[in-house]
């Protein structure tokens, strides 16, 4: 393993909001190296956007808070913990949009309406790289041309309405690109394209992360989505890691209950249609006031009194592999 | 006459939606979203519907609802409740029924929303919810109300002290067993599923799958299954239907559809879905474009833009909606002769 890019050591994130305590994430460790592809797994507030957020310097401060933890960022061979730096500073400002991108679920709530496509690309081309508004403006048809949009020089010009969903998506990922950043934070990038363009998308990011030699740290709920892009996954329940494994361990080898339970309850090409599905039974729980246990507990088929009261711990069960069970450890 | 094993049969159905503009509000042209369907729906079976957003999956649904009038066409349905007592049944046509047939008509037909976090009224109890549709047709009241309200939550899996609560304090999985509960009230024949579970997340998707598998045994419904996830449709649907730009081009029965495609929409559609396994190297059909605007859709075949064997006559003749045997209808002038590939199975 080389050095990693992004060293997440124990974070965590809280929301404090009127009815009590929100861990939205409790205590997450995880790395992603140069080039390669994190996938992060999970379901609605399961914590994998607030840690996103939390990376970019973007959790809205109040409620939200990063409470501790460290999120240790590589940048020209020195380290620097981001969760450190005054998000407002000039120092997350010198890496947010330049080092760090994101892309976000929905392009046409990113994109502002009012100025057009180019404008929004030049200004984090301006901003970061001190170029002239010409050379700013032929860089953004550049990259506008590297995310396969057609006729760059027009579509420059154009506002967001003027573009299909995944033209826009195109547009946001030109955008995030612009400054080659070495991570491309992407959360649910698909989720609100169709399977035809989402297709288009996936591929674009995968040809892109070649050239522009980016890591990805990519947020999904779509398994199908993880197995063709990550090289290593994260799954994520009530804001902790519970599974983590190269990307074929997690789909050959899954050993958490929960990554199992998702892996059974998804219809797929390769199952008989006969095969009745097997849902996780119960409901996720509130986040205020969660299981004294493990989070997964009240839904896991297998749970023990331990699980009830003890939170188990993120540990290798084979090289490269960890899990959060009790299931899994020896110890009674 | 209806075949006697059709419960439902579309003719020709459209929906044209007019765009207005300027002062005057002039119709400058249509919106296609339904153009020419034909189909039926088996009593009993489940019929998936799926295409891209836009491509009139929705309207269809809506349409032989007669939540929307159609602009043309037939919506011939198999009536319980409209039949004279001497007979089992009846044949109505949906598309042209007066207000008074549509009442009678309403409690066989139902419709169960994507969204069931928009579609609860917050300020009714779940009680109230469910058993409304029973008020409104005068089917039960009182104690009899109450005690069928409980019958429906359980059917669905809740439970009987949930009756007094409010839509806010379910989850998604059971905000939709609400609206299952719901649409089963009036004893329907027929339920029109549209996006089911979309909005759920993935742990509770196969919970609402089961219901409806179980339900549809147990009560012996039909489904109109509207969606745009291949995996689901084939996992639910004993056909499938695959709609581009307000027109079917593939019907058949599911494993059919899925092993043997004959329309190149079809082919690429499949292919694009990502398979959840990391060891998946298979080719993957890259379609290029947009889907076209329906306001002013291609000439000839609607897919001939994006379509990656198309020829000459693609750009000048529209193809016919024909049965290739076994029931496998295709809207494709080469469905003969093109080899297309099939779903991954692993």
């Amino acid at each position: 393993m080389g050095k990693p890019l992004l060293d997440i050591r124990d974070l965590k994130t809280y929301f404090y909001t009127e009815d009590g305590v929100v861990r939205a994430v409790d205590g997450v460790t995880f790395s992603i190296e140069p080039e390669r592809t994190l996938g992060v797994v999970g379901e609605s507030g399961c914590g994998k956007s607030v840690t996103a957020r939390a990376i970019m310097g973007l959790v809205k401060s109040p409620p939200g808070r990063i409470e501790s933890g460290e999120i240790l960022f590589r940048r020209d061979g020195n380290i620097i913990d981001l969760a450190k730096l005054n998000p407002k500073g000039k120092e997350m400002r010198s890496i947010r949009g330049n080092e760090i991108a994101m892309i976000f679920q929905e392009p046409m709530t990113s994109l502002n309406p009012v100025y057009t496509i180019g404008n929004q690309i030049m200004e984090a081309i301006i901003l970061h790289q001190r170029l002239s508004k010409k050379e700013a403006k032929k860089k953004a048809v550049d990259v506008l041309a590297s995310v396969g949009i057609p006729s760059p020089e027009q579509r420059v010009d154009e506002y967001p309405h003027q573009l299909s969903g995944g033209m826009r998506q195109r547009a946001m990922i030109a955008m995030a690109l612009s400054c080659r950043p070495s991570l491309l934070i992407a959360d649910e990038p698909t989720t609100a394209l169709d399977v035809t363009i989402q297709a288009q998308v996936l591929d674009l990011m995968n040809d892109l992360r070649t050239e522009f030699k980016t890591a990805i740290m990519f947020i999904t709920h779509d398994l199908g989505v993880i197995a063709h892009m990550a090289d290593h996954v994260i799954i994520m329940y009530l804001g902790r890691i519970v599974e983590s494994a190269p990307v074929g361990e997690i789909f050959d080898n899954p050993k958490h209950p929960y990554t199992r339970g998702l892996l059974n309850s998804i219809p797929s090409f390769s199952v008989s249609r006969k095969k009745r599905l097997v849902p996780i039974e119960g409901i996720v729980p509130d986040p205020v006031g969660p299981p004294g246990g493990c989070g997964f507990e009240p839904r896991c088929p297998q749970a023990k009194e331990l699980c009830k009261s003890q939170i188990p711990e993120l540990k290798p069960i084979a090289p490269g592999h960890l899990a959060a069970c009790w299931l899994l450890s020896d110890k009674e | 006459m209806l075949p006697h094993n059709v419960l439902l049969e579309v003719r020709n159905l459209k929906k044209y939606f007019p765009v207005r503009k300027g002062v005057l509000k002039r119709t400058v042209g249509h919106v296609k979203a339904v153009d020419d369907v034909d189909m039926h729906i088996k009593t009993g079976e489940t019929l998936g519907l799926v295409g891209e957003s836009g491509c009139g999956k929705t309207t269809t649904g809506w349409t032989i609802l007669r939540m929307f009038k159609p602009t043309a066409g037939e919506v011939i349905f198999r009536s319980k409740n409209m039949a004279h007592p001497s007979e089992d049944f009846k044949e109505v046509n949906v598309a042209t029924a007066s207000r008074r047939m549509m009442q009678f008509l309403r409690r066989e037909m139902q419709i169960i929303f994507q969204d069931p976090y928009s579609s609860l009224n917050p300020r009714m109890t779940v009680d109230k919810i469910v058993g409304e549709p029973l008020l409104v047709h005068g089917v039960a009241h009182g104690a009899e109300l109450e005690d069928r309200t409980r019958k429906l939550l359980l059917a669905v899996g809740l439970k009987s002290d949930h009756m007094k609560r409010y839509p806010h304090e379910f989850s998604g999985g059971q905000r939709q067993r609400i609206m299952v509960a719901r649409a089963l009230s009036l004893d329907p024949q027929l339920i029109i599923a549209d996006e089911p579970i979309s909005a759920l997340d993935v742990s509770i998707q196969a919970q609402v799958i089961n219901l409806l598998i179980d339900l549809q045994k147990e009560f012996g419904l039909t489904y109109l299954f509207i969606a745009h996830d291949l995996s689901v449709v084939r996992h639910i649907s004993s056909r499938v239907a695959v709609m581009y730009l307000g027109k079917i081009v593939e019907l058949a029965e599911t494993d059919e559809l899925f092993l043997n495609p004959k329309h190149p929409y079809t082919e690429a559609l499949m292919s694009a879905v990502p398979v959840p396994n990391p060891h998946y190297k298979g080719s993957r059909i890259r379609l290029h474009g947009d889907v076209p605007t329906p306001l002013n859709p291609p000439s000839g075949c609607y897919f001939h833009p994006r379509c990656r064997y198309a020829r000459e006559a693609c750009k000048n003749e529209t193809p016919a909606y024909r049965d290739m045997g076994k029931e496998h209808f295709v809207t494709c002038h080469f469905a003969d002769s093109l080899s297309l590939q099939p779903v991954w199975t692993g």
